[in-house]
């Protein structure tokens, strides 16, 4: 596979004539975890749903480059807080979904290989309503992987599982993830300054960047620069809030 | 027991009947009482057979039939905008015409026998589905479309991977309305002219003052249609299944 090329957003957002995020360059780091820290209503979705060509409510003025020039929305893969997971379909047909969808033929051996790596051959051909939240997250993150692009967005996607299944989904991640340049969209603290190569936090204002602890990630959840640095960004959070 | 408020219901029904019979002493011709009217329907089980296989296959094609022709609709409306524009105001504004008031010239078009009543209940039963399966072709989650989107998926791949199994509950839903509404489609079909089936039969005993085997006929017509809806429950009951 060819290495994954940086991304680069510039511009800003209105919506219905009222300016959503201000002029901001966003950078992602190419084969990097950047992570977009913000409270709810600042556009940090929008910004997601931008890089991956879906329609958004808000009107965009800007660009969004990669820096092989190629273009960016058919090289995303994109993985939510909802699994998205089509429950009329098994655990494996809904990793290959991608695959049905373009009417490819499905990779078998990879499939095996993916389900191995997440740890989900024993419950290839249950349906999702038989899996718990944090196995049904491991089937999203299984069918991001078999899509193997080279850009990864993540939209909250670990939020609504319990703080154990949600440290370990975070391991998981980093490790199947290494190599990809990855955004991640999160309200958490914690979750940014665990996964961040790079941190940023958006505000109506605009962005600001904050610098990452120490250490390679996933960052220990012990780890006293790791938690230094999620209470400061708990408190840059707090002192934007109006 | 899982029946035994349906029997006990009946049961007490029947009572309140014959109650009412043996209180007000109508004459049987006017309200015959239960017990006389089943024995009427056992005297009478070859004709009523006979008659209830008549409005049964009616009702089996025309039920066949609609379904189909409102799925067909239903996908066409979903897929194509020019469509929805186009077909969707008819559809509508053929609602607003009483189905009763075309029957006799159905019966013109297509004869006395089987067709004239298939296509009432056709008619009948086409927009429910049409309806309910376009209703739920057109709220698929977003989520589901988004990440569709993303993985670079066709409109017709979505429709045939995504939207179309989506919306199966919804159609389950309009075929179940559907098992109710085809009886009375048929039956309307066979009182504006036909020589079988349970309507005829209806008729002409009303008409001969057989008031006791047109209840016959009349129950007859209730227990198929229940049994109808009991059995397209069960075969739709997968179908509706996943959305829960």
């Amino acid at each position: 596979m060819t290495p994954a090329p940086g991304v680069t957003i510039s511009g800003q957002a209105s919506l219905g004539g009222a300016q959503l995020f201000a002029p901001l360059t966003l950078s992602l780091a190419a084969g990097q975890w950047t992570c977009l820290l913000g409270g709810s209503g600042v556009g940090k979705s929008t910004v997601l749903r931008l890089i991956s060509g879906l329609a958004t409510e808000a009107a965009f003025e800007g660009d969004i480059t990669a820096t092989d020039t190629a273009p960016v929305a058919d090289r995303v893969a994109y993985m939510a807080q909802d699994d998205l997971l089509l429950p009329w379909a098994s655990v494996s047909e809904n990793i290959q979904l991608g695959a049905r969808l373009r009417a490819e033929v499905p990779d078998r051996a990879r499939l095996a290989r993916i389900l191995a790596r997440v740890g989900l051959v024993e419950h290839a051909d249950k349906k999702p309503a038989e899996l718990s939240g944090g196995q049904r997250q491991r089937v999203a993150l299984a069918r991001t992987l078999m899509e193997d692009k080279p850009v990864i967005l993540l939209d909250e996607p670990f939020s609504a599982l319990d703080a154990q299944t949600r440290a370990a989904m975070q391991d998981l991640a980093v490790e199947v993830l290494a190599h990809k340049t990855v955004l991640i969209v999160t309200h958490d603290p914690a979750e940014a300054a665990r996964l961040g190569h790079a941190i940023l936090v958006m505000t109506p204002e605009g962005l600001t960047s904050h610098p990452p602890p120490d250490g390679a990630i996933p960052r220990p959840v012990d780890d006293l620069g790791t938690l230094e640095c999620q209470a400061s960004l708990l408190r840059l959070l707090r002192s934007t809030v109006s | 027991m899982k029946y035994a408020p349906v029997v006990a219901a009946t049961l007490f029904a029947l009572l309140v009947w014959q109650i009412i019979v043996s209180a007000t002493g109508l004459p049987k011709f006017i309200l015959p009482g239960p017990m006389l009217v089943a024995e009427t329907w056992w005297d009478n089980r070859a004709i009523i057979a006979e008659h209830t296989l008549t409005t049964a296959l009616e009702v089996l094609i025309g039920l066949a039939i609609g379904t189909a022709l409102g799925i067909a609709t239903a996908i066409h409306l979903a897929s194509s905008r020019m469509a929805r524009v186009l077909i969707q105001p008819i559809l509508v504004f053929t609602q607003a015409l009483p189905v009763f008031a075309l029957a006799p010239i159905l019966t013109l078009w297509l004869g006395f026998g089987l067709w004239s009543k298939v296509a009432m209940a056709v008619l009948i039963i086409y927009f429910p589905i049409t309806a309910s399966f376009f209703d739920g072709l057109m709220r698929t989650p977003q989520g589901y479309l988004d990440l569709a989107r993303t993985m670079q998926a066709s409109p017709s791949r979505i429709l045939w991977h995504i939207r179309i199994p989506a919306a199966l509950p919804s159609l389950a839903s309009g075929v179940r309305l559907a098992a109710v509404y085809a009886p009375i489609g048929a039956v309307i079909g066979e009182w504006v002219g036909a020589s079988r089936g349970l309507g005829y039969l209806m008729l002409l005993a009303n008409g001969r003052a057989k008031t006791d085997l047109m209840f016959a006929a009349m129950l007859t017509l209730g227990v198929f249609s229940v049994l109808l809806h009991l059995g397209v429950a069960r075969l739709t009951r997968n179908l509706g299944k996943h959305g829960a």
